[in-house]
């Protein structure tokens, strides 16, 4: 099939895409910087809408703690920007590149929220839909509105950013985005516990999530991803390594890890340069991506199986390990934990019953999505963890609300959705 | 500020329509006598009252989806409330309408340590909620003024929050689950104890959403540690600007204060006559600075926070060396409402937000409106993340005064709006800002915000009259214009 792509360069000009495609009846492959090819549920869409070309950043003040960019902006051109002020976003967007083979550095700012992509600040600091305060887009009817505020407190009318994160562009090819970003730690440190089994590295990580001392990343590596860590000391264990992170003010963090170090019991200590690796690992689930790289020349990071598919699996944190034991138990499976336990990546081997084997695993617990796997596979399995009959049916309806017609990435996320 | 106008067909099968409740909710639950409506006929702007037609106060999931069930298919609309202290009259009843009371689902479900969340009925306060988990030295961190008397399910339909919010969040942020029923009865599960709820995040937009999209049976919050130790600085300016500067400068160094709180000088004085905390006189903008966390933490923070209070030019500071001190900072603060109110027979509290960065300007602009409407005005101000509430003191008994009120405040809100700031940061639009919102959203923002509404509840019986200032039906909405071939776009660069 002939594949048109449209590359507006103004919010008008994609308002215009949109109502072009509604006349012609062609629905819309809605792209970022269009890393997403393997992303969601195949969908065939004779033509893209490419939003790369809205970018730029319109406004960045750091006193106000907001910042709006055009949604095509690369995030590697926020990042750095927000860095130089000592800012960041602090729900720690993923770069996915790694897992799918390609580069990192790609992903656009309406790719990040419109993926919902979180890292291990997670369990402190929430999400891309915690820090998306403010929208505009064109809808499926070709219409260009806004949505939410440019300030950091606001509850005028509907939170139509929320909707907006993590839904895949099915609702609306985002043209803008008013995001919070909050201030960079000063310093970061990571206590590492060394050779428990998943059930007793969860209860540890229970314990610093449950301390006071403001805990910032708890995740559980088994022995066979710790030792693809590019960090000397996370690999040399040789077994099953548990990490806490803590982060903020030097005299803070030097207090706060003496605390924990006492209450845990931990084996060590990584210092500011290993945990910011470790932590990357861990946040773009590098373990399972293909390449390894450069600077271990072959070793370490990387290395994995990339005929393996990758499923991300959220779940009520004290059921992480007995969830990960039935996944393992049922398939031949890899895995991690993240989010002190809540969050399991698992590299699965191809198995025709995987889906259901992990989604029978999880019960009612949680859900998980298939996020890297052939597209056979997408097409044949739900990407997408099935959701309760009422709620598929309002989802349905939220989506016509949106996109009538069905013109933005029709099918992406659910058949009909 | 007009309602819709009652259905008279509807009030007249009044009879009808309570015989039909009460089959589903027997005895003292469902309330028809005119005295007893009495209670319920304002929320806490209470300039707005209604007699509701009815008062039903379910105890169950199951009575409360039959209830909705049965008004949908009789066209009854339904007005839920929780403790009734919404201050933007989002509880207001209609008098062709059913009041929903959820003050029954009193019960917590379930503590959870391991998961850090709690599973709640929705009429359980929000105080409530930290004292049931306080014995492990657990809360739950947003905490509007009224938290001793709000419910949770109140807090979930109006977004709430309070002092810790720049910290912590507001409500939507500790929020992980929900069970809600739709106008048609539909019970609904969303999210759980687990992050993420899949699918789309449908209670990131229930959250807020002010009672019209649907009604909250159940709700999993998720609750933190308390910190280890909090200590205060009290700071004194002798203009607002530089108060706002400091505010700016703390944020700037890359501090996140617990709470962070400006005062200015009519509220500084009408707190201090009232409760005596030991707040300068002599000072145009008073901040109190929380710092909560570590003890090394918080001695450190409150080291620099005091130094940059000093380079912005304040002329008073005193850091808190005891919790009763500390608690006697806020005391001022949280008394600052009454406190008010005993300076003036009657006050009217705005909510706005704007930039921190537009602080002089407004309060510049709002000292001239003062002026222009002969009514004074006291400011507190949740300096940390931009959101006003000016107190407008005026006299009911005199005429005119309300109105004059009134108008003050929407010419504040608009100003709000005018420099890039929102209409409500914590209170919601409800009835009282809803004809302001075609001040921040356009016709197509507001068209888009009703399509989400009729897919929660197509015939718009839930909590009408609030929120959007038109009524507009779900078909017309709907409506798809295709001009297919007429346009082509030329311009567009293809490829
Ligand atoms: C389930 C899953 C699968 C993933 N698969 C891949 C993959 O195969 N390759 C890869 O590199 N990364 C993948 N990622 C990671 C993620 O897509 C990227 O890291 C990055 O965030 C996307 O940025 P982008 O600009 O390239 O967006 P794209 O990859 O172009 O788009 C990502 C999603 O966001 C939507 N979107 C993008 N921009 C807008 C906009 N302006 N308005 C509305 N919607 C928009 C798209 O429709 C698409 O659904 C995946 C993530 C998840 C959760
Ligand atoms: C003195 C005082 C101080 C206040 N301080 C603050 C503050 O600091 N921060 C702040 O944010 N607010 C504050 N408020 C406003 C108010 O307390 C909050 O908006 C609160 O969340 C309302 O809760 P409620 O239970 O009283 O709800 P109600 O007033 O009964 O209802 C409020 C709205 O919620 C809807 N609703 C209630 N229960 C449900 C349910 N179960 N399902 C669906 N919809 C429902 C109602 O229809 C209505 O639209 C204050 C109010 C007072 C009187």
């Amino acid at each position: 099939m002939t594949v048109t792509t449209i590359k507006p360069d103004s919010a008008a000009q994609a308002a215009d895409a949109v109502r072009w495609a509604l006349s012609e009846g062609t629905p819309l492959d809605v792209a970022g910087s269009g890393s997403k090819r393997g992303l969601g549920r195949p969908i065939q869409t004779a033509c893209t809408l490419d939003l790369s070309g809205l970018s730029g950043v319109v406004a960045y003040e750091a006193e106000e703690l907001v910042l709006t960019a055009r949604a095509g902006t690369p995030m590697a051109e926020i990042l750095p920007m927000l860095a130089e002020r000592r800012q960041q976003l602090a729900f720690e967007p993923q770069d996915l590149g790694p897992l799918f083979g390609r580069p990192e550095g790609q992903g656009t700012l309406g790719g990040v929220v419109a993926s919902g992509l979180a890292g291990p600040r997670r369990i402190s600091a929430g999400s891309a839909r915690d820090h998306t305060l403010g929208i505009a887009g064109v809808n499926g009817r070709g219409d260009l509105y806004k949505g939410g505020g440019k300030v950091v407190k606001n509850v005028t009318g509907y939170d139509v950013p929320k909707l907006m994160a993590g839904s895949f562009g099915t609702l609306t090819a985002l043209t803008e985005l008013t995001v919070k970003v909050l201030p960079a730690p000063e310093d970061c440190r990571t206590l590492l516990l060394a050779g428990r089994e998943d059930a007793g590295a969860v209860a540890a990580l229970t314990a610093a999530l449950q301390s006071p001392y403001d805990v910032s990343g708890a995740a559980h590596l088994p022995a066979a991803v710790a030792a693809r860590s590019d960090v000397r000391a996370v690999a040399a264990v040789g077994g099953a390594v548990t990490l806490v992170r803590v982060e903020g003010f030097g005299p803070s963090v030097t207090a706060r890890v003496a605390a924990l170090k006492e209450e845990l019991g931990a084996d060590a200590v990584l210092d500011r340069d290993e945990s910011l690796v470790v932590w990357r690992e861990v946040r773009d689930v590098a373990y399972f991506g293909p390449t390894p790289s450069p600077a271990s020349a072959g070793e370490g990071r990387g290395g994995g199986d990339d005929s393996r598919h990758v499923w991300k699996i959220s779940v009520q944190p004290s059921e992480g390990p007995r969830v990960a034991e039935s996944i393992r138990w049922a398939l031949d499976a890899e895995l991690y934990f993240d989010w002190g336990g809540g969050l399991i990546w698992a590299a699965v081997a191809p198995a025709a019953d995987a889906a259901a084997a992990i989604r029978g695993a999880l019960g009612t617990a949680g859900h998980a999505t298939l996020v890297r796997a052939p597209e056979d596979v997408r097409i044949a399995a739900e990407v997408f963890h099935p959701l309760p009959d009422p709620v598929m049916a309002l989802s349905r309806r939220v989506k016509e609300s949106f996109d009538p017609c069905g013109i933005l990435n029709p099918g992406r996320m659910y058949a009909g959705v | 500020m007009r309602m819709p106008a009652p259905d008279d067909g509807v009030i007249a099968r009044r009879r009808e329509i309570i015989a039909a409740l009460r089959t589903i909710v027997p005895g003292e639950g469902v309330i028809a006598d005119e005295s007893e409506l009495r209670a319920y006929e304002c929320d806490g702007l209470t300039a707005y009252r209604q007699l509701p037609m009815v008062v039903v106060l379910p105890s169950t999931v199951e009575q409360v989806s039959r209830v909705l069930r049965t008004c949908k298919e009789m066209g009854v609309k339904v007005v839920p409330r929780g403790a009734g202290t919404s201050l933007s009259g989002g509880a207001l009843p209609l008098a062709d309408g059913v009041l929903l009371g959820m003050g029954k689902f009193n019960r917590i479900l379930d503590i959870d340590f391991a998961n850090r969340c709690v599973v709640t009925q929705p009429g359980v306060t929000n105080l409530g909620i930290s004292n049931a988990v306080a014995h492990e030295g657990f809360y739950y961190a947003p905490d509007p003024s009224s938290q001793i008397a709000c419910t949770i399910g109140g807090n979930i339909a109006e977004n709430s929050g309070g002092v810790h919010c720049l910290k912590y969040g507001l409500t939507t942020n500790n929020v992980l689950g929900l069970e809600m029923v739709l106008m048609d009865g539909t019970i609904l599960r969303l999210g759980g104890k687990h992050l993420d709820a899949g699918g789309y995040d449908l209670m990131g937009v229930v959250t807020g959403s002010e009672g019209l999209l649907g009604v909250v049976t159940e709700v999993t919050v998720r609750i933190l540690k308390k910190p280890a130790t909090a200590r205060a600085v009290l700071i004194g300016f002798p203009t607002s600007e530089q108060g706002g500067d400091c505010v700016a400068a703390i944020i700037a160094a890359g501090i996140i204060p617990g709470g962070m709180e400006m005062m200015d000088r009519p509220a500084i004085h009408a707190a201090e006559d009232f409760v005596h905390a030991g707040y300068p006189l002599d000072v145009e903008a008073l901040l109190i600075v929380e710092l909560d966390g570590p003890a090394a933490e918080v001695d450190h923070l409150i080291e620099q926070v005091a130094e940059i209070a000093r380079s912005k030019g304040c002329c008073y500071s005193r850091v808190s060396t005891s919790e009763e001190e500390r608690l006697s900072f806020w005391a001022g603060r949280k008394a600052a409402f009454p406190a008010v109110g005993r300076i003036s027979p009657d006050y009217y509290c705005m909510d706005g937000t704007i930039p921190r960065k537009a602080l002089p300007l407004v309060l510049h602009r709002m000292q001239e409106m003062s002026g222009r409407y002969a009514l004074r005005v006291a400011n507190v101000f949740h300096a940390g993340d931009g959101n006003l509430h000016p107190l407008i003191l005026y006299d009911a008994n005199k005429p005119g005064e309300l109105e004059r009120a009134e108008a003050f405040g929407n010419d504040i809100l608009r100003l709000c709006v005018e420099v890039g700031g929102v209409l409500t940061g914590e209170h919601g639009v409800g009835v009282e800002k809803r004809d302001l919102m075609t001040d921040q959203f356009d016709e197509v923002d507001l068209d888009q915000q009703q399509r989400i509404k009729c897919a929660f509840d197509p015939d718009g019986l839930l909590n009408p009259g609030k929120v959007f200032p038109k009524l507009h039906r779900c078909a017309e909405l709907g409506r798809v214009h295709i001009h297919k071939g007429e346009l082509r776009f030329p311009d567009i660069p293809r490829f």
